[in-house]
């Protein structure tokens, strides 16, 4: 075993293939069934619904028949934060250290016993990735029997979010430690979402390593903070710089140019760059 | 002392020195913090090791292998079982939530009679005995025939039982629910002379045409879908997909052919018509080895060229070809047809129609085709035992002619008041009074029934009416034989098994059917052998058990089947279009279609907790179901968005949401499937939204005999 782990960090992060996402909600009912996520009687008001992965329905706006829709899965982005440093939007506000950045993982961590509910994170956040418990989970009296031991249930009064799986990250290095590896195999860690989606529209592994899936599908650019260098890739809100680790693939234009806002001709100005980019 | 300004002044900033010097502040906060998060009754799940169980999902017909995960035995997650010929570790949402039906509350937890309209539990011997008694009465007068059974599909052992058990009482009033399959089936007898099931290669097609198929909502094998959507770009093929609206399929296939609603089958015509005029199509196949050929040819060609059939399409005529050529010059073109998920019977004519383009090409039993199996037919049943009773009951015709049970409600609707053509109903495995059309009706003819018997493990919209529930294993706790899924060509024979439970005193349901009939004693005792239903599977699968109870599964080879059928074009020479909708047209001016979403069950089954979640605001929202429409639609109609208003058609009317889509043709209202369940102590899903079956009504298909209704008239007003 190294005891050194500088230079070895990961950076874990996910491909969503949008031209094959269903939007069949698989990777929400995963990801609510491996994290304990709590439900209630009425989960029609989706502004208290306790979704870490959430399914958007995306429309071009145009009217029948040229209309068409894009469903666009939403987990927590992991904001590497400007200049990729560590400063998410969250961890940057946080008073408590409920919230951090993991330099080793580029994981952003969730510490419920520590959060103390100022929700200060969730309006920080640009992607509406984080919940708060405005009740204490109620389980139907013997559904807690599926309860999960590997992820704490949260209690009333705390803000939770996706969290890539985490405890399935240190399960795999716990084992990788056991039987005297370094690291970690690219199939060895997967979030819950990934493993689930059957149309195999997520991707997940990590960022620095060439060899990982993620890498080869949206070849992340290391001297600008983890752009993608392919044409169909994208980053929702690029803009803000907030450095996203969730990144998206479409074929359609429409869907690349919903990921962010555009000023008038904005759009055409970059699309002719990315294209003379590619003659080089 | 005199309190002046500067005393004031000075008392107070020396109050707030101190306190700010002392760690009153901080420690008050800490434990704020600690006090807001001392929650005892938050859980704490119990640690210990992992192990993991497979098995196979019996939620729909996909029947996905899954894995559960289990902590110190008890189980805690469903994941898709990897290197499973189904579905290879992919799994759909509902599969995942199933631990949610095993560990639901609301689950019938022991045999209950109905006395006075409130349920008292009785043991399993009183509940069998009282079953038994009844069918033993019926058999001592005379009327074995009217014991009927409604089961969900006719597959496997279990439905072989309780098929088994009518027979053996003196009954042909076994009933299993309709589905594309059944008509699938009907029409290769009918075209081909081929007795055995339709299967689709989609994996291996480059250019699937779907007549309105859910292809990938849930139709056939929904993850096997899922998978082979997703490899079309690798294998460069193509999906088109002909629907009013802009489904999930719709949204995700390279063409969307927005052709009216109810003329599918016309569209399908019209390129059969520019296949034969263009000299497009297999000529060995379709013409020289076919029957009829010259008439069907002269019929598309006369009727259904494309500049004829523009109008009641929508679709111009330079599409129209484009399509045809497209899918004639394809390698392996296959069209598909069965509305939404395929969980209702459809049009034997659209069926036939959407079929032509199959033979026209000539893909028959070929690599990415349409694929004929026989049905595997290894089961060995002993021999019955009928004594005169039963003998006499099993001469007499069934109640509901063709096994739809949709004919058998119907029977019992129009009896008159002293005939009781049934006098005793079991229901396995099905909803009937959810999943059939006119649900209202089908309700008030169970009504009438004077003893119904429910094998649900859940307290749904059937078993509330039954007079005795005799509540079986939900599938997590049980072991079956399941037969793979129809439409598929993935072949698979699977032996699921008990991964947790009985959490309740539920039986097997096979087990429930043999004790049922040991306890009616005398010859139907004598027709069930075996102690128990273990027993029995390990004998009636014969040489096929041995493999399943070693391997779990057993995989037939994915090869074309080596014979080809001729076709016969008989049928589709006298077609005149597939029924239409219920209604008057000018009375109701538009067309209320139902919506198959993934994220809600349509079959025997309602959505779990979780599936209900993820259910978006625009299909329920608070317990109001939302229905889809045109803002040019709404316009006409004076409804808006987001408020209230009432469809009504020919069979009822509903208080409904509005939801405004551009996706969906004008004049169309979609309304999603899968909601107003009576939930019983399930508030989860029971009581949400209205159950689009209320509004729809059966329209019997001239041809099979079954319900060929995907939508009915309506009209929309503001509430």
């Amino acid at each position: 075993m190294t005891k050194d782990n500088h230079g070895k960090a990961y950076k874990f992060g996910m491909v969503i293939d949008l031209d094959k996402c269903t939007g069949c909600g698989s990777c929400m009912v995963a990801c609510m069934s491996e994290n304990n996520v709590p439900f209630k009687e009425n989960e029609t008001d989706k502004k208290d619904s306790l979704t870490w992965m959430t399914v958007y329905k995306l429309t071009n706006g145009k009217p029948f028949p040229d209309t068409d829709i894009c469903y666009m899965p939403r987990p927590c982005m992991h904001c590497g934060g400007k200049g990729d440093h560590g400063h998410s939007p969250c961890v940057s506000v946080c008073p408590a250290t409920a919230t951090d950045y993991g330099y080793d993982t580029g994981i952003v961590s969730q510490i419920y016993t520590r959060c103390f509910g100022c929700r200060y994170c969730m309006v920080s956040c640009p992607y509406h990735a984080r919940y708060f418990n405005w009740w204490d989970p109620k389980w139907p009296p013997g559904m807690e029997e599926y309860l999960s031991p590997d992820v704490s249930p949260r209690m009333r009064g705390v803000v939770e979010k996706c969290t890539f799986c985490y405890h399935r990250y240190q399960e795999a290095r716990d084992r990788a430690y056991y039987e005297k590896r370094d690291t970690i195999a690219e199939d060895e860690y997967q979030t819950a979402c990934t493993q689930a989606c059957p149309a195999g529209a997520i991707t997940f592994g990590d960022l620095n390593n060439p060899d990982h899936e993620v890498y080869k599908l949206v070849k992340p650019d290391p001297h600008n903070c983890g752009r993608p260098r392919d044409p169909k890739a994208f980053r929702v809100l690029e803009r803000l710089q907030t450095n996203p680790k969730v990144y998206y693939i479409s074929e359609r234009e429409w869907v690349r140019k919903a990921g962010d806002n555009y000023r008038k001709g904005e759009w055409d100005k970059k699309n002719m760059l990315t294209k003379a980019d590619g003659q080089h | 002392m005199k309190i002046d300004r500067r005393s004031f002044l000075g008392l107070g900033l020396g109050a707030a020195a101190g306190v700010a010097a002392s760690p009153m502040t901080w420690k008050l906060t800490d434990d704020i913090s600690i006090w807001t998060q001392n929650w005892p009754w938050t859980p704490v799940p119990r640690d210990g090791e992992v192990t993991f169980d497979n098995t196979v999902c019996t939620l729909c017909p996909g029947n996905c292998g899954i894995s559960v995960r289990k902590i110190a035995g008890r189980a805690v997650k469903i994941e898709g079982r990897g290197g499973y010929p189904v579905n290879d570790g992919g799994v759909c949402l509902h599969g995942i939530s199933a631990l949610q039906y095993l560990y639901d509350p609301s689950r019938i937890k022991s045999p209950m009679v109905k006395k006075r309209d409130a349920w008292k539990t009785v043991s399993w011997d009183e509940g069998l005995a009282l079953a038994a008694e009844k069918i033993k009465s019926l058999r001592d007068l005379g009327r074995a025939n009217t014991i009927a059974c409604v089961a969900g599909s006719g597959e496997g052992t279990i439905a072989g039982l309780y098929r088994r058990l009518l027979m053996a009482a003196g009954s042909q009033n076994f009933y299993t629910m309709d589905s594309m399959d059944k008509t699938w089936k009907m029409l290769i007898a009918e075209m081909h002379g081929f007795d055995g099931t339709a299967g689709f290669d989609i994996e291996s097609s480059d250019y699937l045409l779907s007549f309105g198929t859910g292809f990938i909502e849930g139709w056939g094998s929904p993850v096997g879908n899922f998978m082979a959507n997703s490899s079309r770009k690798d294998r460069n093929a193509k999906l088109v997909q002909v629907e009013y609206r802009l489904s999930s399929t719709a949204a995700a296939a390279d063409q969307w052919i927005p052709a009216k609603p109810g003329s599918e089958a016309d569209l399908a015509l019209s390129i059969c018509s520019v296949m034969i005029t263009e000299n497009l199509y297999d000529k060995d196949y379709a013409e020289k080895s076919g029957k009829n050929f010259d008439d069907f040819a002269k019929l598309v060609t006369e009727k259904y060229a494309p500049e004829l059939i523009t109008r009641t399409t929508g679709i111009d005529v330079p599409k129209i070809k484009s399509l045809a050529a497209g899918f004639a010059r394809a390698k392996a073109p296959l069209a598909i047809a069965g509305r939404g998920r395929g969980d209702a019977a459809g049009s034997m004519m659209e069926f036939a129609a959407v079929h032509a383009l199959n033979c026209l090409a000539g893909n028959i039993n070929k690599k990415g085709g349409f694929w004929m199996t026989k049905d595997a037919d290894t089961m060995i049943w002993p021999s019955l035992v009928m004594d005169d009773a039963a003998a006499k009951g099993y001469a007499k015709a069934a109640a509901g002619p063709g096994g739809s049970p949709d004919r058998l409600f119907d029977a019992l609707t129009s009896a008159g008041e002293d005939e009781t053509p049934v006098e005793m109903l079991m229901v396995y495995n099905a909803n009937p009074c959810h999943t059939l059309h006119d649900a209202g009706t089908v309700r008030s003819a169970i009504e009438k029934i004077p003893f119904v018997v429910s094998f649900s493990p859940y307290m749904d919209d059937t078993a509330r009416l039954a007079d005795l529930v005799l509540p079986t294993h939900m599938f997590l706790e049980m072991g079956e034989d399941i037969h793979g899924c129809a439409s598929s060509v993935k072949k698979v024979t699977a032996l699921s098994k008990p991964v947790a439970g009985p959490l309740f005193d539920t039986r097997h349901p096979g087990d429930a059917v043999i004790m049922l009939a040991k306890a009616v004693d005398g010859s139907v005792r004598a027709s069930f052998p075996w102690e128990s239903y273990e027993v029995a599977i390990s004998e009636v699968m014969g040489d096929t058990w041995d493999i399943l109870a070693k391997d779990g599964y057993i995989k037939c080879a994915s090869q074309p089947p080596a014979f080809r059928p001729g076709v016969d074009f008989k049928l589709l020479v006298g077609y005149d279009g597939p029924p239409a909708p219920l209604g008057d047209k000018k009375k109701f001016p538009l067309i209320l279609v139902e919506m198959d979403h993934m994220r809600l069950t349509s079959g025997a089954v309602a959505s779990s907790p979780f599936a209900v979640k993820t259910v978006p605001d625009t299909i329920l929202k608070d317990n109001d179901i939302l229905v889809e429409m045109n803002p040019e639609t709404a316009r006409q109609t004076g409804v808006s968005p987001g408020r209230m208003a009432v469809v009504e058609t020919p069979v009822g009317s509903a208080r409904v949401k509005v939801n405004i889509f551009d996706g969906i043709m004008p004049g169309v209202i979609a309304m999603p499937g899968g909601l107003g369940h009576f939930g019983g102590d399930n508030r989860y899903i029971g009581g949400k939204g209205v159950n689009v079956n209320e509004l729809i009504g059966p329209v019997i298909d001239p041809v099979s005999g079954l319900d060929a209704a995907w939508g009915i008239r309506a009209r929309i007003s503001r509430a």
